[in-house]
């Protein structure tokens, strides 16, 4: 396994050395395989975003260290040379929207290439794919960012980070105060360049049916502390543990479960999107006879 | 952006932190006349003893206020190095090039002016270390009151510092979010010349202006639907009252302003 992302005993505290220090990570130790696809869930404060920052030493560990690809970040990294890494890990914030300002929406696309070496030409051609590719027609180009809906606006934020055509793509609540057709085609869009272009994606979210759908590999963050890890399979098997910790299960799951309640077995495990559900529904179901629950 | 002191409240519990903001507010006024009255080093050491005693009363650490004077050292200098080297002939002269005289003068009226700002300044970030924002602006509009006589809007000047002071740490996050977008999109903030420094401000500010100016938006929206009426008078919920642990304080700087004068060139 070719491995892309290591924390390596990661700890991080804010303000160290002063009253108001406050702790966030602590002894965090994680790998994401090349072309993965993680999702880091867990309650807010947990310690996701700060765990994120890391991968692009906005915020660098006060303890221990991680890897990325080529790069290597310790406490000791220091800033002069974090372009190559800040290219190689492109970052999507919470309400990305907040990043745009330049006049037109081609030249904030532009924005991100050109800061890492791009011509201004190859960068603002560059955008107009780019534009197309986030799902937002060309004649857009020309337009100033601020005439957009919030959920425009932030297709063009997004665009901005694909541009610098990152290899790590990470992704702080994409989806947060988008409408349910916005958010499926914008998870729809992160999972083609999961495995178009073998993106490797870390996505922190609180929408559960997005990580069984999607993710390849969980992380349950507490306090700070990385409290359990595994597949979908492994952490929304376990529906009561997940309650015990005030995390949502997906909904399929959750139907599942209370079928299970009524007798319903799932041989081939619990179900946990709902295509699933209904594969496994309809493998057991009696040929053309009546509903036995 | 942390290391940005003034103004950043240190929440403690000790009698500095309980003390009535307005009496805090009148007592660094009146200490600042304190201190301009002073004029010669018995008298600086008083004020100096009297400093850390406050300081010493709030249980915050000195390395708080030190570092509260580190942004400024260089405008301090400068004023020490006016002081320096253009004061008025008086006393020895130590040194004498063109218009440029170092005298005795000089050099002790360049040590009273650096002990003035420390002072000051000390005195200054440790009202703002023990005092919550909004308490300094309800503090700053019931000492405004009287000003009411004069047709001064008092109650939507003391709203708006109010609404303004509320906003800045709310700013400061949103600053700092917007840096680190920019950033993760590779723009390094204070590097490079002056031209390109000051290009690299653009990505943070024009965010930062919509951001706020939206805000504004919906915090008027959201004040006029609860019925917020300008130039009304408005009740508090936070009623200041005057303790005894307030008339102590005017009694110690009573007794400061007395060995002042005393101790005091005339």
């Amino acid at each position: 396994m070719v491995v892309a992302i290591t924390f390596e005993h990661v700890g991080y505290t804010y303000q160290a050395d002063t009253p108001l220090a406050t702790p966030a990570l602590d002894d965090v130790s994680l790998t994401v395989p090349d072309h993965g696809y993680l999702a880091v869930i867990g309650h807010t404060g947990s310690g996701k975003s700060t765990l994120i920052q890391q991968l692009n030493a906005l915020l660098k560990p006060t303890t221990g260290q991680l890897t990325v690809d080529e790069f290597t970040i310790t406490p000791t990294t220091t800033n002069a040379d974090l372009k190559p890494l800040r290219q190689h890990v492109g970052m999507v914030f919470q309400f990305p929207e907040s990043q745009l300002f330049e006049e037109t929406i081609q030249k904030d696309i532009a924005f991100g290439p050109q800061n890492f070496g791009m011509a201004e030409t190859d960068a603002l051609a560059l955008a107009d794919q780019m534009l197309t590719q986030v799902g937002l027609d060309a004649s857009y180009a020309q337009r100033s960012p601020f005439e957009l809906s919030g959920g425009q606006m932030r297709r063009v934020a997004i665009a901005g980070v694909l541009a610098m055509h990152p290899q790590v793509l990470v992704l702080d609540e994409p989806t947060a105060g988008l409408d349910p057709q916005g958010r499926q085609e914008m998870m729809a869009l992160f999972d083609r360049l999961h495995r178009e272009r073998g993106l490797t994606i870390v996505l922190v979210t609180h929408q559960m049916e997005d990580v069984a759908q999607y993710a390849e590999q969980v992380a349950v963050m507490r306090q700070g502390k990385l409290v359990k890890e595994g597949t979908p399979q492994e952490i929304f098997g376990d529906p009561d543990w997940l309650r015990a910790n005030q995390l949502d299960v997906p909904r399929a799951a959750q139907f599942a479960q209370d079928l299970t309640a009524h007798g319903v077995t799932w041989p081939q495990g619990l179900p946990l999107t709902a295509s699933a559900l209904a594969d496994q529904l309809a493998a057991q179901w009696p040929k053309g006879g009546a509903a036995h629950v | 952006m942390s290391k940005f002191l003034f103004g950043r409240y240190l929440p403690l519990d000790s009698i500095v932190h309980r003390l009535d903001p307005r009496n805090k507010l009148m007592l660094s006024f009146c200490y600042i006349i304190l201190v301009f009255l002073a004029n010669n080093w018995l008298s600086y050491v008083i004020l100096i003893a009297f400093t850390l005693g406050a300081i010493r009363a709030s249980t915050i650490r000195l390395g708080f206020f030190l570092r509260g004077i580190r942004p400024l050292i260089w405008l301090i200098l400068f004023t020490v190095d006016l002081q320096l080297l253009f004061s008025p002939a008086g006393g020895h002269v130590y040194w004498h090039w063109a218009f440029i005289n170092i005298t005795q003068f000089g050099v002790i009226n360049a040590g009273y002016i650096f002990i003035r700002f420390l002072l000051i300044i000390m005195m200054s970030t440790l009202l703002t270390l023990s005092t919550q924002p909004l308490d300094i602006a309800t503090g700053l509009a019931s000492l405004m009151k009287p000003l009411r006589w004069v047709k001064v809007p008092v109650d939507t000047l003391a709203m708006m510092l109010s609404i303004a002071l509320r906003f800045v740490p709310t700013l400061m996050d949103e600053a700092q979010k917007i840096m680190n977008a920019q950033r993760a999109r590779g723009v390094d903030f204070g590097e490079g010349g002056l031209f390109k420094q000051a290009k690299s401000l653009l990505p943070l500010m024009v965010p930062l202006f919509m951001s706020a100016f939206n805000r504004a938006e919906d915090l008027s929206i959201a004040m006029e639907a609860r019925g917020y009426q300008d130039s009304d008078h408005r009740s508090q919920y936070r009623i200041l009252t005057w303790q005894r642990r307030d008339t102590v304080t005017w009694v110690l700087f009573a007794v400061g302003l007395a060995l002042i004068l005393i101790c005091r060139r005339w």
